[in-house]
């Protein structure tokens, strides 16, 4: 049987994609979280630094020409953080530095654009830099105040941390279930298949009816094409069947028809002469009947061996009755058929397909066997399933054992009876089907012994 | 013994027929299943014989529906279907047996007999003559009371000759019933058989005398 070629695997595929999509989608969450985070808590800080800076510039005026800024302490105090956050502050006037900390430098021309926020580093520190201006319009004429305000972020980057963590904690909770979600949803996806798969190779090897049980929309086409090429390969099998038990009618019928009127005719003619022609006539249609029957039967089982029946079949029993079916062809020619052996032999096989294999092997003992013989008929069941039968004939011809189970191979014996050679190869071939064996030899006190075992 | 032949094919009918009618059997030949039908319901009979393949219809179905009418008479089932696809089919339906066409005449007696000695084993074939009593189904002889174990083919002689008492059959003739054609007999073994019966009947009124050039005949002492 041809195994199929395997090119990755359905549940992998859909695994990683949907663990490769959690993944991603969980990493964008903790991102997109993050951002956030930052934007909305530098948004605070900004509007902090905003609110102490404008308080501050309100506060500054102009007296007796100098320009006084009084920080208010509700300024400072409103930028305290749970971190101690440095603050440093430089005041301007006209691009002119006043007071304050000399490491802060005015970014903007001058003039009042409003405030702006920056970033810069401070003594190492990052720092969130605010610069506001004002202008004050004083006796002598206008001025214009500048003030940065800069604060580190050690509050900030302690809040960012922490929501970072829990962001992380969010992700990786999300990833979790969206892996089991997805593993779920992959066996929920690959289990109608795998259903399907079990209830094909349950299946028996004649077992060619449509599958019957609902499958999702996606494998409807898949199962339509099941069926109909089961349906196909029914009716061919049925053909096939058909067509061997038709050719054997169409063949069997004209022969009987002559047969019988060559026996009439045997029965009215005298002189000698003409009855050996007429005995000549018969054999010749009993070697071809048989041999149509034999090449039918040869079709039938090489057609059956494809798809093997197995059932548990007692080879005890199935011997019996074929003996006992035999034993009126026995008698007519005076020979005795005994069966001895284990009474029970179980084993699985195609009962129709063994059957034939043993008619042709008694067949043949009983035409060989010499009359008032005996054929001895043994089965074993251990260490395998096993059927010998031995004949009181001449035995095989030394030097054709090997040869005579090959197809239409007669032994050089055989010239005086009637066969076409195909009795073994029909055995030989069963048992090959069954994993089994035939063996040819002949036994020390005469005869031909066939044992064939399972 | 009272047969029914079910066969459309007239050669093959006929030549059934007549060999049966040599045994001394009586053969009632349908061609239908009609007419088996028709015959079954009025007559009784040992053994039927039964085609499968028959112009109005399966003589499985047939076999079938008298089984269920509670017919009891024992059938062998004639085909000339594939022995692997048709011979589950008859014995399940209440086939007693079944024969592959073409047959050897012999095998039909050979299984008729099987056949009869397994669900009659009825004494209506039996023949006292001569200090001899002798039943060719059950296959059993007795010479002055005392039983003697014939072999089939020595039987089968008696038989044949007690069918056609005082008629001389040749040594072919007796080869030709007695072996299949199978097999090459010579005139040897059949003077074996005859001396072999010969010394059966030994304490019998029966003597089966040699007409030189011509065979043998069985006659009965005066």
């Amino acid at each position: 049987m041809n195994n199929a070629r395997v090119s990755g695997s359905l549940r992998n595929r859909l695994v990683l994609t949907l663990l490769g999509g959690a993944a991603l989608l969980a990493l964008l969450l903790v991102l997109a979280v993050r951002s956030h985070a930052i934007q909305v808590a530098q948004e605070g800080q900004d509007n902090i630094l905003l609110a102490s800076a404008t308080s501050i510039l309100d506060s500054a005026a102009i007296r007796d020409g100098s320009v006084q800024v009084d920080i208010p302490y509700a300024a400072f105090s409103m930028l305290s953080t749970p971190a101690d956050d440095r603050l440093f502050y430089a005041v301007f006037q006209d691009g002119q530095f006043l007071s304050g900390y000399a490491g802060l430098e005015l970014a903007q021309a001058g003039g009042d654009l409003g405030p702006e926020f920056r970033a810069g580093h401070l003594q190492g520190a990052p720092v969130r830099i605010i610069e506001a201006s004002r202008t004050i319009i004083g006796t002598e004429g206008r001025r214009d105040i500048q003030l940065l305000l800069a604060q580190t972020q050690d509050a900030l980057s302690e809040t960012l941390d922490r929501i970072s963590r829990d962001a992380a904690l969010f992700g990786g909770g999300f990833f979790l279930l969206a892996a089991l979600l997805s593993l779920a949803a992959t066996k929920a996806t690959i289990g109608p298949l795998s259903r399907l798969t079990a209830s094909v190779t349950r299946r028996g090897p004649q077992d060619l009816r449509p599958f019957q049980s609902a499958v999702p929309r996606e494998m409807a086409p898949l199962v339509t094409s099941l069926n109909s090429l089961m349906g196909r390969l029914n009716q061919t099998l049925s053909q096939s069947e058909d067509f061997i038990a038709e050719a054997a009618h169409r063949v069997r019928t004209p022969l009987a028809t002559v047969r019988s009127r060559a026996e009439a005719t045997l029965q009215r003619v005298e002189k000698e002469e003409n009855r050996e022609a007429v005995r000549a006539m018969i054999k010749a249609i009993d070697e071809s009947s048989r041999a149509a029957g034999q090449l039918l039967d040869h079709a039938m089982i090489t057609f059956r061996a494809d798809h093997l029946e197995r059932n548990e079949i007692d080879l005890a029993v199935l011997v019996r009755e074929l003996t006992e079916r035999l034993a009126p062809i026995a008698d007519m020619r005076d020979l005795s058929l005994h069966v001895k052996g284990d009474p029970r032999v179980q084993m699985t096989g195609d009962q129709i397909l063994l059957q034939n294999a043993l008619r042709n092997l008694i067949d043949n003992a009983m035409k060989y066997g010499p009359a008032e013989s005996v054929i001895e008929i043994t089965v074993t069941a251990a260490p395998h399933p096993q059927v010998t039968i031995r004949d009181h004939g001449p035995g095989f011809p030394a030097d054709e054992i090997e040869t005579l189970t090959s197809r239409f191979k007669r032994g050089r014996n055989a010239a005086h009876t009637i066969g076409s050679g195909l009795g073994l190869t029909i055995a030989l071939d069963v048992a090959t089907a069954h994993g089994g064996a035939i063996a040819l030899h002949n036994h020390p006190e005469g005869g031909a012994c066939v044992t064939l075992s399972f | 013994m009272k047969f029914l032949l079910v066969e459309d094919n007239p050669d093959l009918a006929q030549a059934v027929v007549s060999r049966l009618r040599l045994d001394g059997h009586v053969i009632d030949h349908a061609e239908k299943l009609d007419d088996a039908s028709a015959f079954v319901s009025t007559g009784e009979y040992d053994l039927i014989l039964l085609d499968i393949m028959l112009p109005d219809g399966d003589g499985r179905d047939f076999l079938k529906q008298q089984r269920a009418r509670g017919l009891d008479t024992p059938v062998i089932v004639l085909t000339a279907r594939s022995q692997v696809s048709d011979r589950v089919g008859s014995l399940d339906l209440g086939a007693d047996d079944y024969l592959t066409k073409p047959f050897d005449h012999a095998e039909l007696e050979a299984r008729c007999r099987a056949v009869l000695r397994r669900r009659s084993g009825s004494s209506k074939t039996r023949v006292e003559l001569g200090g001899i009593v002798f039943d060719p189904v059950a296959g059993s002889l007795s010479v002055r009371g005392t039983p003697v174990t014939l072999r089939n083919r020595e039987l089968r002689l008696l038989e044949l000759f007690l069918n056609a008492r005082g008629q001389v059959f040749s040594k072919q003739k007796l080869a030709d019933r007695l072996f299949s054609y199978e097999n090459d007999v010579s005139e040897n073994a059949i003077e074996v058989y005859v001396g072999r019966l010969r010394k059966h009947l030994e304490h019998s009124d029966l003597t089966i005398t040699t007409m030189r050039g011509l065979g043998y005949r069985l006659d009965q002492n005066e």
